[in-house]
């Protein structure tokens, strides 16, 4: 059932946008519904509770510990029915209040899905569902205060709300976390009952510290207070829901909720007493000499948050009685006013107490209303707040200790309370009446909720049995632990209490008196408040971006060559760390067993290397490079890899080729690098190479004989039917390799040539035709007969090398790049257009067909139940000549040939269109 | 069933073939584009299915038995990352039928976009270290085309960065590989696994440093993530968006997977050098994302903080914060791709990526902002949407294992998140213009139909709100994962004998 009224109300916010079609008053009129019925069906519970929790509990992420378990005691009770009794009224209220305002399906919606999150808040019955709807309170928050969202006042507002109240929040999820591990559990019930060991273990502080950032900054606690006036950028009735009402009080709802597991230590009261006068005195200090009616009561509220934490830090029982009773007190008397304040702007447009009078006769009722609000506020007798003054003022006189200055700062409060409730009757109500008022008639639903709030002050006031028994008394139950009883009375005799509440009386008297002269007062210490907690928001914030902004600008400045030197930097870094943690590894250097040939190589390569750093011509560097590539080759050739030696020749030749064929376009070869910043970079370079060098000869050292390659000399023919190992491992043993890298070349073909032909600026039409021109011109008569007859002795030649691969050097690759020079060939000989024709196809289509040959060729084992890529074989018999293997590696190297030869020349021909 | 390993990785591959091969006519290229990519999704949600029946599957192409052949192998964690890699290439690819221009539609964008999607299954699907070092030299170049194609100067810029500095980690990955094949003579990982303990163990973890940074450097962490930030904003926005979903999660895939099967001879050092630089890439990443103002700028920031949270759950280095990291993984995925689709179509309707030109979405395009709120949120980790799922497990690992600090961190990070969040909100949504404007007039090309932008981020997120309330059978996927990479018995064992 429980859950069931949460859906409803989430429910309701689904559908609030689309009943605010049929108007705001219609919708707010069907919204008020839904609170109003759970209001009624708690009250029917409140015996139930009074006999003991109701817990109900549906699985949500079990294995976490996390449950959708709902927890209603006394405690939950009051607060639900806060949740729905005077949401109701604002409900309703608010229809009538925004109906002119653009956006009411979002705003509903926000209002509906807060009441739902807040009634989750109190009902949760598990820390991390209680987390939940504790944010979304916060996150609806953010979208109501930010309704006015043209505003630059209001946006900033929203944000600091959420923000302040999100830090606390962050540090309640880590509270909680911690708590439920040292519980044992994140369940309620669980972590309620086993208060001495959380109270007695070593995380209890921390515990208790991060549970207190996260009820501080929800309930508007020194030093995070400062969020609250400026949330009253929101419209009204939110403000006197959320942010006087409810929201603000959740912090309250969870210091009371865990006061039997946190409380009852000295760090506990210290820090709510603390915080708490420190609230209730800067909220006097506030609100003097304010003149806007909603920031007197932002202010006062902040004061009656404070006077609430104060009191749960004194943790005695009457002190929790107290608090219990000044919770109701506040939220009848505040919702009243807020709501009236709302009336008072709708009428008159304004909310300056320097401008506001007489609205009396306009006003009968609402006026009757605000009096009675007001009188409980100033704690009059026969009111409720009367009945909550008197009880404060008893627990602070017997206070375990300090009780003198404990009064001393409450009286101060009460006066405070006693001076605003004078201010919100007689200066808008009373005196003659000067202002321009809407002639409208208040609308009964705009009256409905001040009156009956205000209503409730009185009647609870006269009639405290109506509510003492059954819905305080198991509440206070609650937040102590232990069964206790709350007895209300109106009248205690004459007694210390009685005389300091007249006392408060008088000087709350002369408060209101002196409110204009203190304002001018209070104007003069205004640039104080410079140095309060919004400044340091404002400093953190400015602060925060300004770090940003450094450390981005300092770790994404731009330059690639200082990105790749920190990258370098920190592989040698973390490398040389490991090395130095293991105390360096064995290296295997044996000089002995150099060869001749070997160090021959060796020289060569390293001074064409040193030839490529010094040199001052592109060129150059890059036949550096090339012989860099050449002197590799040449030590495949040494250990036994002909086809590897083949190939890289052959790709080092097209390189540097590729390398001319670009180098034209490019600008000037400058010099930019200081020689400071050589010398760093070559110490770079040379760490680097150091690493590498140590790392091969540590591998060599505890290298084991790579078992691979007696397996792949064993089967090699008697198996995969090839006699030349690596072509087999190309495309057979590793053929997924070879796929992968295929489509690597073809990808490079076609995406060259795709970048090439889509280009922002291209002017190919112009360019195409003068490049005809240029191919014309170019033709020379010697290179294209000497090409007519090379030309089909090449492609023998590409064709024989590609067959032959399976069993001597050769293969699909070598093959394909000899096809492709000698496309290229014919390209510098007839022009790229006659190339074109011949070829037929599109070279990036050739790419295509190689990789769906490769890709058919491994698919074809897939038919028999093998896996992909498992060669098939069938002998062709030639009679005496013996047999001829085929099978689908075949395929396979016929797919490298066709990838090979599209890719070369979709990069070769665009560059030699000279486009 | 073994069939299942290999088409992930064959039909991007026959789809990228097939519309290469094939004319360049728009229509062909764009329905192969998502009929490929809806077969991947098929194809990726059986092999799931079956590892979650079968557990962990294997097979060895071209039938050599491992050590010698190679073998894909799909664990719960691989078979996962296959899925999310393919639901988002089925998202974008619908994304950009309605985003994509003709011109790069014509020029081979469809198939450079599946040959990526084949690189990233590949990774995730091999159990080969050199063949892992193939895909991602597949992904690499596709990616790279994908970036640069179009030729915009900004382009460009941000490409030449890109391509350079993950060049370089393709050179570290490969000498790494070398050296390790040097030194424990072979490349199935499985076998790696067997043969590691064998080998000097300050080898083995100084090149543990390289797989470190070659992969840090994929998975953009600190202090080897300029390339992301200096080229995400550059190309059309549904190229950004599956960039931002997948490219950085292979790294951290490839770091998971190499620092629970072979590299955890000295968990006291290099697990605890990653947790240090997963909270120093969360803080730097966020902080960068506070300072931009323009839309794909700060997103890709995030994406580098949010890598700190997937790799914070290795650094930890128990089950829980392992699952953690693959739920995050799984959630970030999602999220993070539909941001940058939600930053395209605020584009298409303000003109411009810049926050101070984009002004009163919220009044223009409710649906918009609905999608953008509940995205920005999950990744701000705000309950019950996906993103606190996966913010929660972490920071529950971090405090069993008494890893304060880091937890600290990540609770920290999580506010400037959404702090930085609130910024793209507060300018590009709620700030109301100047002056009242019509709605601007969409331009050339822009004129398809908006539903298919809208209809794939509906579907992600409504996939991110589903994850957070029902978080309780991803949690389990996720521990499950964690399970088997934490415990590699069992994965070493199914990749030597075959998967048989």
């Amino acid at each position: 059932m429980l859950l069931f009224s949460l859906v409803l109300i989430f429910a309701a916010a689904a559908l609030a946008p689309w009943l605010l079609r049929f108007g705001a008053v219609r919708a707010s009129t069907f919204l008020t519904f839904p609170p109003l019925v759970l209001t009624g069906y708690f009250l029917t519970l409140t015996d139930r509770v009074g006999a003991g929790a109701v817990v109900e509990s549906h699985p949500w992420v079990p294995a976490l510990g996390v449950n959708l378990t709902f927890y209603l005691d006394g405690l939950s009770l009051l607060f639900v029915l806060l949740v729905s009794g005077v949401g109701t009224l604002v409900f309703l209220y608010a229809g009538h209040y925004m109906r002119e305002e653009p956006q009411l399906g979002r705003f509903f919606f926000f209002l509906t899905f807060f009441m739902g999150s807040m009634l989750g808040l109190v009902l949760a019955g598990n820390l991390i569902t209680l987390f939940v709807f504790w944010e979304l309170t916060s996150i609806s928050s953010y979208f109501l205060i930010g309704y006015r969202h043209g505003e630059e006042e209001s946006r900033a507002a929203a944000l600091q709300a959420l923000l302040v109240t999100g830090l606390g929040g962050l540090a309640l999820l880590a509270g909680f976390l911690l708590l439920g591990q040292v519980a044992g559990s994140l369940e309620m019930s669980a972590v309620l009952g086993s208060g001495e060991v959380v109270r007695d273990h070593p995380l209890y502080l921390p515990i208790l510290l991060l549970v207190l950032a996260g009820a501080f900054t929800k309930s508007a606690q020194f030093p995070f207070h400062f969020w609250l006036p400026s949330a009253m950028a929101a419209p009204t009735p939110v403000s006197a829901y959320l942010h006087s009402v409810t929201m603000v009080k959740a912090g309250i709802y969870l210091l009371a909720r865990f006061s039997p597991v946190l409380g009852g230590t000295p760090p506990w009261q210290w820090s709510l007493i603390l915080a708490g006068a420190a609230t209730m005195l800067l909220g006097v200090v506030l609100a003097i000499g304010q003149n806007d009616l909603k920031r007197l009561l932002a202010y006062s509220t902040i004061n009656s948050l404070g006077i609430l934490v104060f009191l749960l830090g004194i943790d005695t029982e009457k002190a929790v009685h107290a608090a219990l009773v000044f919770l109701l007190v506040h939220a009848l008397y505040k919702g009243a006013l807020f709501l009236v304040a709302g009336i008072v702007d709708h009428q008159t447009g304004t909310r300056d107490i320097r401008q506001l009078r007489g609205l009396g006769r306009q006003l009968p009722l609402i006026t009757v209303a605000t009096a009675l609000a007001a009188l409980s506020m100033a704690g009059f007798p026969p009111l409720f707040g009367f009945i909550g003054k008197e009880t404060i003022y008893h627990v602070v006189l017997d206070a375990p200790s300090a009780a003198p200055l404990l009064t001393l700062l409450t009286v101060l409060a009460n006066v405070l309370l006693v001076a605003v409730a004078a201010l919100f009757v007689l200066k808008p109500f009373f005196g003659r009446p000067a202002m321009a008022v809407d002639p409208h008639p208040l609308p009964a639903a705009m009256t409905l909720g001040p009156v009956l709030l205000a209503a409730g002050g009185l009647v609870i006031g006269l009639l405290p049995w109506l509510i003492d028994e059954r819905l305080l008394t198991p509440a206070a139950s609650a937040v102590l632990a232990t069964p206790t009883q709350v007895e209300l009375a109106l009248w205690h005799g004459i007694n210390l209490n009685l005389l300091l509440s007249l006392l408060t009386f008088v000087l709350g008297a002369g408060a209101y008196l002196g409110w204009l002269r203190w304002g001018q007062m209070a104007a003069r210490w205004r640039p104080l408040a410079g140095w309060g907690p919004a400044t340091w928001y404002k400093w953190g914030l400015k602060g925060l971006t300004g770090t940003a902004a450094a450390q981005t600008r300092i770790l994404q400045h731009g330059y690639l060559s200082l990105y790749l030197l920190a990258i370098f930097v920190a592989t040698c870094g973390f490398a040389g760390l490991a090395l130095w943690r293991a105390g360096g590894v064995p290296l295997a250097l044996q000089l002995g067993d150099l060869q001749f040939f070997e160090a021959v190589i060796a020289l060569l390569i390293l001074a064409s290397a040193v030839v490529a750093i010094r040199s001052d011509s592109r060129l150059g560097a890059i036949v550096a490079m090339g012989v860099i590539g050449y002197g590799i080759a040449l030590i495949y050739i040494e250990f036994g890899a002909p086809d590897l030696a083949m190939t890289q020749f052959i790709i080092e030749t097209i390189t540097v080729i590729l390398f001319i064929l670009v180098i034209s376009r490019l600008p000037a070869y400058a010099e930019l690098s200081s020689r400071g910043s050589r010398l760093r970079d070559a110490l770079v370079a040379v760490a680097g190479g150091g690493l590498m060098t140590v790392l091969v000869l540590a591998a060599l050292a505890t290298g084991s004989e790579s078992r691979l390659a007696d397996f792949f000399a064993e089967t090699t023919y008697p198996e995969a039917h090839g006699r030349d190992i690596v072509n087999v491992i190309l495309v057979d043993f590793r053929a997924m390799d070879t796929l992968g890298e295929i489509t690597v070349l073809g990808l490079a073909g076609a995406g060259v040539a795709a970048l090439l032909r889509l280009r922002p600026t291209s002017k190919r039409g112009e360019n195409r035709h003068q490049s005809q021109e240029q191919e014309e011109m170019r033709q020379s008569l010697i290179l294209a007969t000497a090409t007519r007859y090379l030309m089909p002795m090449l492609l023998l030649l590409s064709l024989f090398l590609f067959l032959r691969g399976h069993y001597l050097p050769g293969g699909g690759f070598i093959g394909g790049l000899v096809a492709a020079a000698t496309f290229s060939l014919h390209a510098f000989a007839y022009g790229v257009k006659r190339t074109r024709q011949i070829l037929r196809l599109r070279p990036r289509t050739y790419i295509g067909l190689g990789l769906l040959l490769a890709l058919g060729s491994g698919l074809v084992s897939l038919v028999t139940g093998h896996p992909f890529l498992t060669g098939r074989w069938e002998a062709l018999q030639f009679g005496a000549m013996g047999e001829l293997q085929l099978g689908t590696p075949l395929a396979f190297d016929a797919g490298v040939f066709l990838v090979v030869i599209g890719a070369t020349l979709a990069i070769l021909l665009p560059l030699a269109e000279g486009d | 069933m073994s069939v299942l390993l290999v088409l992930p990785i064959l039909l991007p591959l026959l789809t990228g073939a097939a519309t290469l091969v094939l004319r360049p006519s728009r229509l062909l290229q764009r329905t192969l584009g998502v009929a490929g990519a809806a077969a991947l999704m098929v194809a990726s949600l059986l092999l799931l299915a079956a590892v979650a029946k079968h557990g962990i599957i294997a097979t060895e192409l071209g039938n050599w038995p491992a050590p010698f052949g190679i073998t894909l192998v799909a664990d719960r964690f691989s078979a996962i990352m296959v899925v999310l890699a393919a639901l988002m290439g089925l998202a974008v690819a619908i994304y950009s039928l309605g985003s994509m221009d003709a011109g790069r539609e014509k020029e081979g964008y469809y198939p450079f976009y599946h040959f990526m999607l084949m690189g990233v299954c590949g990774v995730f699907l091999t159990g080969d270290l050199f063949n892992l070092y193939v895909w991602f030299e597949v992904m690499l170049i596709a990616s790279f085309v994908l970036m640069a194609l179009g030729g915009e100067r900004r382009q460009l810029e941000g490409a030449l960065k890109y391509v350079m500095i993950n060049l370089v980690s393709s050179l570290i990955f490969l000498a790494a590989i070398g050296i390790l094949y040097g030194a424990a003579g072979t490349l199935n990982m499985a076998d790696l696994a067997q043969q590691l303990p064998l080998v000097d163990p300050g080898l083995v973890t100084t090149l543990a440093m390289l797989f470190l940074v070659s992969f840090g450097i994929k998975s953009a962490i600190f202090p080897l993530f300029f390339w992301l930030p200096a080229s995400y904003h550059t190309p059309p926005v549904a190229v950004s968006a599956i960039f931002a979903g997948l490219l950085t999660k292979v790294g951290v895939y490839s770091l998971i997977r190499v620092f629970t099967l072979l590299f955890i001879q000295d968990v006291g050092f290099t697990h605890f050098l990653i947790l240090l630089l997963s909270g120093l890439t969360m803080l730097t990443g966020v902080l960068g994302a506070m300072s931009h103002d323009e839309f794909r700028r700060i997103l890709s920031f995030h994406i580098i903080s949010q890598v700190g949270y997937m790799i914070m759950g290795l650094g930890l280095y128990t089950p829980l914060a392992l699952a953690g990291s693959i739920f995050y993984i799984i959630h970030h995925i999602i999220v993070k791709t539909n941001l940058f689709l939600v930053s395209g179509v605020a584009h298409r309707l303000g003109g411009t990526y810049e926050l101070a030109g984009l002004r009163d979405l919220y009044r223009l395009a409710p649906g918009l902002s609905i999608l953008f709120v509940i995205s920005a949120f999950s990744l701000a980790g705000v309950p019950p949407l996906s993103g606190f799922w996966a913010k929660l497990i972490l920071l529950r690992a971090g405090l069993e294992t008494g890893e304060y600090l880091i937890v600290a961190v990540a609770l920290l990070v999580g506010l400037l998140t959404l702090f930085s969040m609130t910024k793209i909100w507060g300018k590009a949504f709620w700030q109301e213009p100047l002056q009242p404007q019509p709605m601007p007039h969409r331009t050339g090309g822009h004129r398809r139909p908006l539903y298919l932008l809208y209809l794939p981020m509906t579907a992600l997120a409504l996939l991110t709100v589903a994850i957070g309330l029902l978080a309780e059978p991803v949690f389990l996927f996720s521990m499950q994962a964690a399970e088997q990479l934490l415990d590699p018995a069992a994965y070493i064992e199914t990749v030597l004998r075959g998967g048989r």
